[in-house]
């Protein structure tokens, strides 16, 4: 009953969906404020029906209810608790309810948080909002169910895919998803700017938090992916330029510009059609993700049980929706108004610079995962674009952003002092370079390595040289100092942050040419030395599970002698599935890890695969850094959800009095609020 | 400067780093990309030894050849043709006679593929999809049989 309960309230959701998509957006256009004013509540109610309906199958999933098709083919009665909540979002059905149910929620949080907002625009937003909402459920009901019954119930399910059984699981998708779906709002607001061809400073200023919102999402939710790969799969790997992975970093990159541009766009009231069609691309980059990870076009794991029918039903919403918002783009754009031009030397164009290069990078991503695609479908002529293609075109565009981007943060609104901001930064500069020569002698290895360790360290310290000139005064005490650096701008210190986050992430990308790697057959007493550490097998011996079965080896790792950790990496059988899995034992030393893999048990012994990976954590803390960048900028009064006019208007004063207060004092560059 | 010489800067500047973009691009398709082939259609096409390829079909049965250390020789097959592959390395979890694979590496004269990477993952269903409808054509794979597998009848797990 309870299942049936959920089903039909996902079909009251697509009803009021339906009701959303419309009546506001005629009340905009017909200038009525009752049409527009059923927009808030209607999404709110469309949020509670999904979520019911997301509950009935998470309760079906607690119950182990085999009778319904999804719960049978993905759960098993003795799956530990937090794969049967988490397992709800482990298959295709489950996964597009969860899409829903953020998409859903993201909706009420706008009519919630949009108080302040002008009508007309709540109205139009929540609409496109509608508009996708409707698509994707109708999506699930056609062709996706995932509350369809089973005449005749079996007595136990056939277990969710071993691999997904992971407490990476229960984290990553959501994130992602988030991210995802977060860009839906930019694209909203996009749309409801051009139906209302209304776009100026203060649209920018609305649209900017949630663009923050779904960037912080979308970075830890790869970040995430990007670790579970890398602990799971055992090849030592965190990154493989897998379709799956490209299509969540083409998103990532579209957003990544278009958060910078949005504050040009605030600042200045420049880059305006730009900016909005960076937030029809960022959104448009997240459904071809979705469409080339659930249509079956790709085969991965995320790409569970594919049916042709599913996939042209997304490529249908991806034409939609895609092709319906660039069609109206280039029929309204050119109404809007045209933004101020700017000197090429000053912070917009140092931005203009950074949207320039994210935007090329996304198009060599988008290059590199599509032409196989497209080769095939034309010529039916089967290729793969590996690691190699990436590293030649990906690569070369990010050198010049690592290298800009401090310099970016010096440079005035405006017009800029490039020679001056260059001053500034000669010394993290040296600084960087002298780190480089240090890195190559302490750890020899590939000069490349080395090179990206010292532009890495020039690029955290470089982070802070903005908000330091901003703090250190000449005379001033430590108190004033400290009062200043507690009064800055929290998007100062955000970008300053967010820019040492993608330092950190790249001396963690350098670190991994310094890493080792050993695959040796070892048997019970067997020594391995690997970097620093020295490895024992102890000895070899099965364990049972819930779920599985598995052979475990027990290893002592020591240091010079010394026992820093034991370590057991096993080969998990899965009955339910009679599939094997790797599980690796993983200990992470200060920001390094040791790496312990098992395989195949032999006559010759037990092959192992060993690595030491100095650093390797900054890949993913610099991810962490840069989404905690993002949140404290979040949480700039300015910035905040819809704030009311005339609060913005006091704040703006008092930002230029402290403004005024400093700016004898501080250099050139200092003076421009970020 | 001008309002029109701002614009001419701009525009100067996002030009010289798309062609910057293109090129790179352009030159790493030429060197970088790999093509598929399953063993009969190597023959098919003539493949010259030294090319560097993905090769996609099923383990034969009993084929398998362990020699000293991690070297290990196995038979590709598919319906109309075999190659025999070598490899040094561990294999993944689910390499299996009879499980359908993809290796990367360079052909080899004499009917022989030097393989620096085997790729059979993600579960016991999966078939890289490249492998499934290469396969299909030749008639050696139903896709009701492995993709969707029959329910059981009521009652039985």
């Amino acid at each position: 009953m309870i299942v049936e309960i959920g089903h039909y309230a996902l079909v009251l959701a697509f009803a009021l969906a339906l009701i959303q998509s419309t009546l506001p957006v005629w009340g905009s256009l017909a200038n009525d404020r009752g049409l527009m004013s059923i927009a808030p509540s209607v999404a709110v109610a469309k949020f509670l029906l999904v979520a019911v309906s997301y509950a009935a199958l998470t309760w079906a999933y607690l119950e182990s209810d085999f009778s319904v098709s999804n719960v049978y083919e993905n759960s098993h009665s003795l799956k530990p608790l937090v794969y049967k909540i988490s397992g709800v979002w482990g298959n295709h059905e489950g996964s597009m309810l969860l899409w829903i149910l953020i998409l859903v929620l993201f909706s009420a949080l706008v009519a919630l948080f949009s108080r302040n907002m002008p009508q007309d625009l709540v109205a139009s937003v929540l609409a496109v909002q509608a508009w996708i909402s409707a698509a994707f459920i109708l999506f699930v009901l056609l062709t996706s169910n995932p509350f369809e019954r089973i005449p005749s119930p079996p007595a136990e399910g056939r277990d969710l895919n071993p691999i997904l059984q992971d407490p990476g699981l229960a984290i990553h998708p959501p994130l992602l998803y988030i991210g995802y779906v977060g860009y839906s709002i930019t694209f909203s607001f996009a749309a409801a700017a051009l139906i209302n061809g209304r776009l100026d400073a203060l649209w920018a200023r609305y649209m900017r938090p949630w663009s923050l919102l779904a960037w912080i999402f979308l970075t830890l939710g790869i970040a995430m992916g990007s670790y579970w790969a890398y602990y799971t799969l055992g090849w030592g790997g965190f990154w493989f330029w897998d379709p799956v992975e490209n299509a969540s970093l083409m998103p990532w990159l579209a957003g990544t510009a278009l958060l910078h541009t949005a504050s040009v766009m605030e600042k200045r009231d420049a880059l305006k059609i730009w900016t909005v069609f960076l937030a029809i691309a960022a959104f448009s980059l997240s459904l071809l993700g979705t469409f080339l990870v659930r249509s079956g076009v790709l085969t991965s794991v995320h790409s569970f049980a594919s049916d042709p029918q599913r996939g042209v039903f997304i490529l249908a919403i991806l034409v939609f929706f895609i092709g319906g918002s660039l069609a109206l783009f280039a029929w309204r754009a050119q109404t809007l108004t045209q933004g101020g031009i700017f000197a090429p030397v000053s912070r917009e164009g140092a931005l203009v610079l950074n949207n320039l290069l994210l935007a090329t990078a996304c198009a060599t991503v988008f290059v590199g995962t599509l032409y196989p695609l497209a080769l095939e479908g034309l010529t039916g002529a089967k290729i793969s674009v590996g690691p190699p293609f990436f590293n030649y075109t990906f690569v070369p565009l990010f050198v010049p952003i690592f290298l800009a981007m401090p310099l970016g943060q010096l440079l005035a609104w405006k017009r800029g002092d490039l020679l001056g901001a260059a001053q500034r930064l000669t010394l993290v500069a040296a600084l960087g370079f002298v780190a480089a020569l240090a890195f190559y002698g302490m750890q020899g290895g590939p000069a490349l390595s080395a090179a990206m360790a010292g532009l890495a360290i020039f690029l955290i310290k470089g982070s802070f040289v903005e908000v330091a000139g901003r703090i250190f005064v000449k005379g001033a005490s430590p108190r004033a100092m400290l009062s200043r650096a507690i009064g800055l701008p929290r998007t100062a210190w955000g970008t300053a942050i967010a820019h040492a986050g993608v330092g950190l992430c790249l001396l963690g990308l350098a670190a991994t040419g310094w890493g080792v790697e050993k695959i040796v057959a070892m048997k019970p007493g067997d020594r391995a030395s690997v970097g620093p550490y020295e490895v024992t097998l102890e000895r070899v011996s099965p364990r049972a599970g819930p779920n599985f079965r598995e052979t475990v080896g027990f290893m002592t790792v020591r240091e010079g002698g010394r026992v820093v950790a034991r370590l057991e990496p096993s080969r998990r059988d899965f009955t339910a599935r009679t599939m094997v899995t790797s599980q690796a034992g993983i200990l992470t030393l200060w920001l390094g890890q040791f790496q312990a893999v098992i395989a195949e048990d032999k006559d010759g012994g037990i092959d192992t695969r060993l690595y030491w990976k100095p650093l390797v954590t900054l890949i993913w803390l610099g991810a962490v850094v840069m989404a905690l960048g993002g949140a404290l900028a979040m949480t700039e009064r300015r910035l905040r959800f819809g704030i009311a006019r005339q609060s913005r208007r006091r704040n703006e004063q008092a930002a230029d009095e402290t403004e005024a207060k400093q700016g004898n004092a501080a250099p050139a560059g200092a003076r421009v609020q970020s | 400067m001008t309002r029109k010489g701002r614009r001419l800067v701009m525009i100067a500047g996002a030009g010289l780093v798309l062609s910057l973009a293109l090129g790179l691009v352009l030159f790493a398709l030429r060197g970088n990309i790999v093509f598929f082939h399953t063993p009969a259609e190597i023959a098919e096409k003539n493949v010259q030894p030294g090319t560097r390829l993905r090769l996609g079909g099923l383990v034969k049965e009993g084929s398998v050849q362990r020699s000293g250390g991690r070297a290990i020789e196995f038979t590709v097959a598919d319906a109309k043709g075999e190659i025999r592959v070598s490899y040094t390395g561990l294999l993944p979890d689910l390499f299996r006679e009879g499980q359908g694979i993809v290796a990367e590496g360079v052909l080899e004269p004499g009917n022989r593929f030097k393989a620096d990477t085997v790729l059979a993952k993600h579960d016991e269903k999966y078939m890289p999809r490249d492998l499934a409808d290469a396969l299909k054509k030749q008639g050696l794979f139903q896709h009701g049989k492995d993709a969707a597998p029959a329910r059981p009848e009521g009652g039985k797990p």
